[in-house]
């Protein structure tokens, strides 16, 4: 498109986030944060209310001010430089826009704070990019919220910034709506080639839009990479349970053939690839992913060497369309989930069925023992951690 | 729930078919509820307005005692706005002057309260409120002392020269003024303070990440979202304002007589019932057609 080659501040440029701290009195919001973001990259961070991210994407903004630390947008110092000297723009979490003034004002804010010459055609452009170019002169309290959102998106992507920031966007479009924005918002990323940092709490959110998602808890990156390589191989307990769910099981590695880590859970010997293990030695979680597993009755004779634990019994069976999804009780008593695929050629189960739980060492991982095997986990977090789980 | 919707949810509930009768009782329960306060008007307001009005047409040479003749005299009006002229101007300027120079003081004080105070908010709308504890006389007459040639504020005026050493404050424009401005500060405050406490600061935070300084964002978007609150505060001062008498009569003499001292006095001492009446017709006239050409001027309708 045009505009992405109208002037080199659409371009973007690289964001770098250096030993950032934020402190608000005895709380530490971010904790020794380092990121990189590289130029036009869609960049997600993602993690539960309260882990930082908001407070990280308004230092960004110039919002609030790093206790220590150092931002650097496109090899300069932008750590103490006012919000509004930043080539930075937010699109807020309730986008904010000016009561006061209509969509076509609300859009043409920053280019007249900025002097800038030509206004009406550059807002009509950009009013025509959001699919809103009728919208002009109507009041912000007269749209929709889908339409609000995109205008918050106009008003700050018209500026060109070198980073555009949002601040959970789409949190309050009803899911529908969100799914359609996400693909419009990737759209537009792609046609305007700038730098996205997109705050989210919603991790199929992150997963569909973001080329790279760092992962935040507690202030600190938990993990930092493209979506497959976060889901596939999860650094920690808190990543694997927050970004989709996981089966973790207490194991003790034995010894290592090949580039096989061998590890016992509950006299059971499962093969982990010495590349997805976070620890090679003693004590570890071993986790699969649900949908990796597969359930052959109980007994039944499996391809060699793949990793099995067996005499599990299915306690309950939820038909969701695409997939059947198991909850199984391991003979140690712990519950572990399988989600199976209804393409027909699967043997079903019913409550009660005994059952083995199959899957390749190829989709098996192994994670630091010393964490919470609950941490990031939705079910348990937030005053539901009664349910037992065995370990 | 309405009281109407009450009646429906028990009638239905109760197997009773009407629902035409519910919707009208909820009708008739609307009326009942507006009856008193528009007897109240009627008896308290419209009776005496028009009373006020038909007065104002009287025969002026009538008296208490001889009665007073319908005579559609409208030479009254011209009679009162020749002779009071000077007056009607003076409470319009006075008014004006008072009401911008509260709106000078009043902006900054509810800025604070609203986005500075901190804990400390309810104190001070406490101490914005609490002059009305005391009666309006006497602190309008706490002022006479304020002002007096020989206190404080004068000697300290004089010293430094602003003041000439003949000068004083008492019984001049400026001591007036200055009582109008305490006296109706509050009015202007309060709303001022209501509509710039609402205002969605997140909604500044996103005028500097537009690129908007503090100056600008104050400009751009604190002050037209704020408008409601001047135009509640302004009009709350400068009607009161316009139509006041005491502060004229305790501060100032009769060169500094508004027209409120004139209608005090057409009344009550020359006992001129049909001159007092239309100077006060005018008046309302006057500062009825000034409201609304500075509500639609201000245009804030869809901000309230």
């Amino acid at each position: 498109m045009a505009r992405s080659t109208q002037d080199s501040r659409a371009s973007g440029a690289d964001l770098s986030l250096t030993s950032v701290t934020k402190r608000f009195g005895g709380f530490t919001a971010v904790d020794d944060l380092d990121l990189l973001v590289e130029r036009g990259q869609f960049f997600a961070l993602l993690g539960p209310s309260g882990c930082g991210k908001t407070t990280t994407l308004r230092m960004v903004a110039g919002l609030e001010e790093p206790t220590a630390g150092r931002i650097d947008l496109g090899g300069k110092d932008i750590t103490r430089l006012r919000p509004y000297k930043r080539p930075v723009n937010t699109v807020f979490q309730n986008y904010a826009l000016f009561p006061h003034l209509n969509t076509f004002d609300n859009v043409a804010f920053g280019l007249r704070r900025r002097g800038v010459r030509d206004v009406k055609n550059q807002v009509q452009e950009m009013l025509d990019l959001v699919e809103l170019s009728t919208y002009g002169e109507r009041s912000p309290t007269q749209l929709s919220g889908g339409q609000q959102q995109r205008v918050a998106l106009a008003r700050a992507l018209i500026n060109r910034p070198q980073v555009l920031l949002l601040d959970e966007p789409l949190g309050a479009l009803d899911l529908k709506l969100r799914r359609q924005m996400q693909i419009e918002l990737k759209r537009i990323q792609t046609e305007v080639g700038i730098t996205f940092v997109h705050v989210t709490h919603d991790q199929e959110e992150a997963m569909t839009m973001a080329d790279t998602i760092a992962v935040m808890n507690h202030g600190v990156i938990e993990q930092i990479g493209g979506p497959m390589e976060l889901y596939d191989n999860p650094a920690t307990t808190f990543v694997s349970n927050f970004l989709g769910q996981s089966n973790l099981v207490a194991g003790q590695v034995l010894g290592r053939t090949g580039d096989e880590l061998v590890v016992e859970v509950e006299g059971s010997k499962l093969g982990v690839p010495v590349d997805r293990a976070r620890q090679t030695s003693g004590r570890v979680w071993v986790g699969v992913r649900p949908e990796k597993v597969s359930l052959v009755s109980g007994g039944t004779s499996t391809d060699e060497g793949a990793n099995v634990l067996g005499e599990a019994r299915v306690i309950d069976v939820s038909f969701i369309g695409v997939s059947t999804q198991y909850l199984v009780r391991m003979p140690w008593g712990q519950e572990l989930t399988v989600f199976e695929q209804n393409t027909g050629a699967r043997e079903r189960f019913g409550v009660g069925d005994s059952v083995d739980l199959h899957w390749t060492p190829a989709h098996t991982f192994a994670l630091d023992a010393s964490q919470d095997a609950r941490a990031g986990d939705e079910r348990y977090e937030g005053g539901l951690a009664t349910a037992g789980v065995g370990t | 729930m309405s009281v109407a919707d009450v009646g429906e949810t028990l009638e239905g509930r109760t197997g009773k078919p009407p629902r035409k009768r519910a919707r009208r009782s909820g009708w008739s329960t609307g009326y009942l509820l507006l009856l008193p306060g528009l007897l109240w008007l009627l008896v308290f307001f419209v009776a005496p307005t028009i009373q006020l009005a038909a007065t104002s047409l009287y025969d002026s040479a009538g008296s208490l005692e001889a009665g007073y003749a319908m005579t559609w005299s409208f030479g009254n009006y011209l009679d009162a706005l020749s002779t009071y002229r000077e007056q009607f101007v003076r409470s319009l300027l006075y008014a004006t002057t008072a009401t911008g120079l509260a709106l000078l003081l009043g902006y900054p004080l509810a800025y604070a309260i609203a986005f500075k105070a901190g804990r400390f908010k309810n104190l001070m709308l406490m101490l914005v409120i609490a002059p009305f504890f005391t009666s309006f006389l006497v602190r309008t007459l706490a002022w006479k002392s304020i002002l007096a040639d020989n206190g404080a504020v004068v000697e300290t005026l004089k010293s430094v020269g602003i003041l000439a050493p003949d000068g004083r404050l008492l019984a001049t424009s400026v001591a007036v003024i200055t009582g109008l401005t305490y006296n109706f500060l509050p009015f202007m405050v309060l709303p001022l303070y209501a509509s710039l406490e609402k205002i969605d600061p997140r909604l500044l935070e996103a005028g500097k990440d537009l690129y908007a300084n503090g100056f600008t964002a104050f400009r751009k978007i604190t002050v037209p979202l704020s408008m409601p609150g001047v135009v509640a505060g302004t009009l709350l001062t400068f009607i009161p304002a316009a139509g006041d008498y005491i502060n004229s009569e305790l501060l100032g003499t009769p060169r500094q007589y508004m027209i409120g001292n004139v209608i005090d006095n057409t009344f009550l001492v020359q006992l001129n019932y049909p001159i007092a009446a239309a100077c006060s017709v005018v008046l309302m006239v006057v500062v009825v057609v000034m409201v609304l050409l500075y509500v639609r001027r201000a245009g804030t309708e869809d901000l309230v």
